[in-house]
């Protein structure tokens, strides 16, 4: 197990530990992204509100943020206390959501846009903390100004040292700080540009946490700033030198490094670690599986497909090729993550069908129906005991290995959703085994974003296409552990075929029966 | 409906969040500069003489050149280097030869340096070449300072007492036309 498999382990040992606590749907973890957007909504908001009251010259920037932050300490002091703190909180979980998307390997492929526009969107989320630590003006402000300018006097761009703005009180004009209002404005605008680039690709994507969740995280930025408002630190002075300034280390975490390292090797360390995220999703080990195809033959044009994926890779269009349906579905390949969730929801792809050669409407090149069906009968063939087993996982949770023994085969899909129902049906009505198991990702966090939702209600008959209700549910039983939960599908899997030996003997025989005629 | 015990996990949670959140927005402190020292910036941008004198074109010279762009001086772009020094205390703080910016080196030369000192009282000299090393002009050669007289190697020189208390900024700057350094 390589170090990035263990640190997964890990990380989804310490997310499971929310989910313990905070459920699926509202454990923190699986709403990074979303909690971003709200933290967002609300830096906004009291921006807003705050921008009413400042005074944006450098004389009285200062008196004014004062006086919004103790006249009106109710309403002013709680939106500048929100307004810092819910910034912090933008910077938390986007370091986290950054880290984990890396961790779960969800770059790769046709994922390499939110990825990339992830890396502007931390530059612009720095900038918009940095410059908004400076329009206060106090000595914070007045390091942050000075050790950023000498920063950019590294570049060597400008005719003059920006930093000589800052070298002496008589220097000091409203030029640069215009500026920086006016940076602080637009940066944000084109980071709200970025954010919604980043989601275009998904559909539905999540950008609202759970109502619970922007209760529980509001109500703790409230309480922090009633608790402990956010105030300025003494009054900037050119004339005296910022010795000692609390930071916040969120946004500043960098800063004390340039008392340290040369200018030019930090603009050398930001400008190559940036480089070096925007091309991960390209750097080995390269894993592009081919994307899905459609069979017009085989295709009526029902949509599934379409309304199943995660990713918006299908479209349907005008039918091209004479047959009488409206519609074909057509699949964008520099979208398609080659999940096979679209090949789970397509009518046509059923083992049940007879004909010589089974091809689905839609299919994965990698893992068509047919093959899936050709897996599916060689794994449950070699099955023997009194209780087999079959057990569909995917390939991004549950290690199926471990759950390997007699009486149990495996078949591995990309997704748990690229399985069709009816291959359950297929699997239980033909006495191939005595119970199907199904496992993959956590819940609330499936590598393909819906496969564990579209394949619950696809099971429940609450979403097309739905497992017949012939089949008998005590025969079928779901567990979604993920990767680090894996002990926990053993444990499952043993205790569901306990239930199975107790149930009443299924079409074909009784287990024990087969046992003793030898039955394969 | 979640256990206890799960409400007790997400209380702690959020309050781990709201401490995190709250602590590193503001601590621990950081001390940037010893709080008992001063600092002594140098900054200035001051363009040095140019690198050869003007000369006066000849009539048949001025006569070729076309007639948007006659006139009566051929000056070359490039300025000198400006060569400056710092001494405290009798003591060299920095020394330097800053080239003029620009790819035709026509640009202002550029200094920028912060020093941290001991507070007190301090024999401060500023020290600054900005022409060739000995060069005079003519009376109303019309550049500025081009009628100083050398101090040696230097055509301007600072002399000041300073008293420096801790934390402060003492700016030392460079402007020709108000007669060479400054200090705020």
């Amino acid at each position: 197990m390589g170090f990035k498999q263990r640190l997964r382990i890990a990380w989804e040992r310490l997310e499971g530990a929310f989910t313990r606590s905070f459920g699926p749907a509202w454990n923190p973890f699986f709403q990074l992204g979303a909690l971003g957007w709200f933290f967002y909504w609300i830096v906004a908001v009291t921006g807003i509100y705050l921008f009413i009251f400042f005074d944006t010259g450098v004389t009285n920037a200062y008196q004014s943020l004062e006086e919004i932050t103790r006249a009106q300490w109710w309403a002013g002091g709680v939106m500048r206390s929100l307004h810092r703190y819910a910034s912090d909180a933008l910077v938390v979980v986007m370091t986290l959501h950054m880290i984990r998307e890396y961790l779960l390997d969800r770059l790769r492929g046709p994922r390499w846009l939110a990825w990339v526009t992830g890396v502007p969107m931390i530059w612009f989320v720095f900038i918009a903390g940095v410059t908004g630590y400076w329009l206060v003006w106090d000595m914070l402000a007045q390091y942050v100004a000075i050790v950023t300018t000498e920063w950019f006097d590294a570049l060597s761009i400008f005719g003059e040292p920006i930093a000589r703005n800052f070298l002496s009180p008589t220097h000091l004009s409203d030029r640069f700080f215009t500026l920086m209002v006016f940076a602080h404005i637009v940066v944000p605008l084109f980071l709200l540009l970025v954010m919604w680039i980043h989601i275009l690709r998904m559909s539905d994507a999540r950008i609202n946490p759970p109502k619970g969740l922007a209760i529980g995280t509001g109500a703790t930025l409230l309480v922090l700033s009633l608790v402990f408002p956010a105030v300025s630190q003494a009054p900037a002075d050119l004339a005296v030198v910022p010795a000692t300034v609390q930071l916040d280390w969120y946004y500043l975490n960098l800063y004390p490094l340039f008392d340290y390292v040369p200018r030019p090797v930090m603009w050398v360390l930001t400008v190559g670690f940036s480089t070096f995220l925007l091309l991960l999703p390209w750097l080995p080990p390269r894993r592009r599986a081919p994307a899905a195809l459609v069979d017009l033959g085989n295709c009526n044009g029902c949509a599934r497909c379409a309304a199943d994926c995660p990713f918006n890779a299908i479209t349907m269009r005008p039918r091209s090729d004479g047959l009488p349906y409206e519609q074909e579905a057509a699949v964008d390949s520099g979208m398609c993550v080659a999940c096979g969730i679209c090949a789970g929801a397509c009518p046509t792809a059923t083992p049940f069908r007879r004909r010589a050669l089974l091809v689905a409407g839609i299919d994965l090149p990698q893992l068509t129906v047919r093959e899936l069906r050709a897996r599916t009968l060689a794994a449950t063939s070699a099955l023997r005991g009194p209780v087999r087993v079959l057990v569909y996982g995917c390939a991004h949770g549950t290690r199926l290995a471990a759950l390997q023994q007699p009486g149990v085969a495996t078949v591995e899909l990309s997704c748990i959703a690229a399985l069709p129902p009816s291959f359950i049906d297929f699997v239980l009505s033909g006495d191939h085994a005595d119970g199907v198991f199904l496992t993959g990702c956590r819940e609330g966090d499936c590598h393909h974003r819906q496969g564990i939702e579209w394949t619950r209600q696809r099971l429940a008959g609450e979403r097309d296409p739905f497992l017949r209700a012939r089949v008998p549910r005590e025969r079928l039983h779901c567990c979604w552990s993920g990767l680090a939960q894996t002990a926990v599908a053993v444990r499952e899997l043993s205790a569901f075929r306990e239930r199975l030996a107790a149930l009443a003997p299924a079409e074909g025989g009784t287990p024990a029966a087969r046992e003793e005629a030898g039955h394969a | 409906m979640p256990s206890p015990l799960a409400w007790a996990g997400q209380i702690v949670a959020y309050t781990a969040f709201g401490v995190g959140i709250g602590y590193l927005s503001l601590y621990p402190a950081y001390t940037h500069r010893d709080p008992e020292q001063a600092q002594i910036k140098l900054s200035f941008a001051h363009a040095g003489a140019r690198k050869e004198d003007c000369r006066r074109l000849s009539y048949e010279e001025i006569a070729k050149l076309p007639p948007g762009q006659r006139r009566p001086h051929d000056c070359s772009r490039e300025r000198v280097p400006v060569t400056v020094e710092l001494e405290l205390d009798g003591k060299l703080l920095y020394r330097a030869t800053l080239e003029p910016t620009g790819h035709a080196r026509d640009g202002v030369s550029v200094a920028y340096q912060a020093f941290m000192t001991t507070a007190g009282r301090h024999e401060l000299v500023a020290r600054l070449r900005d022409d060739v090393q000995g060069r005079t002009y003519a009376a109303g050669a019309g550049r500025e300072g081009a009628d100083r007289k050398w101090i040696g190697e230097w055509n301007y020189v600072h002399r000041a007492q300073i008293e420096l208390a801790p934390r402060q900024n003492l700016a030392i700057e460079f402007r020709a036309d108000k007669g060479g350094f400054l200090i705020h």
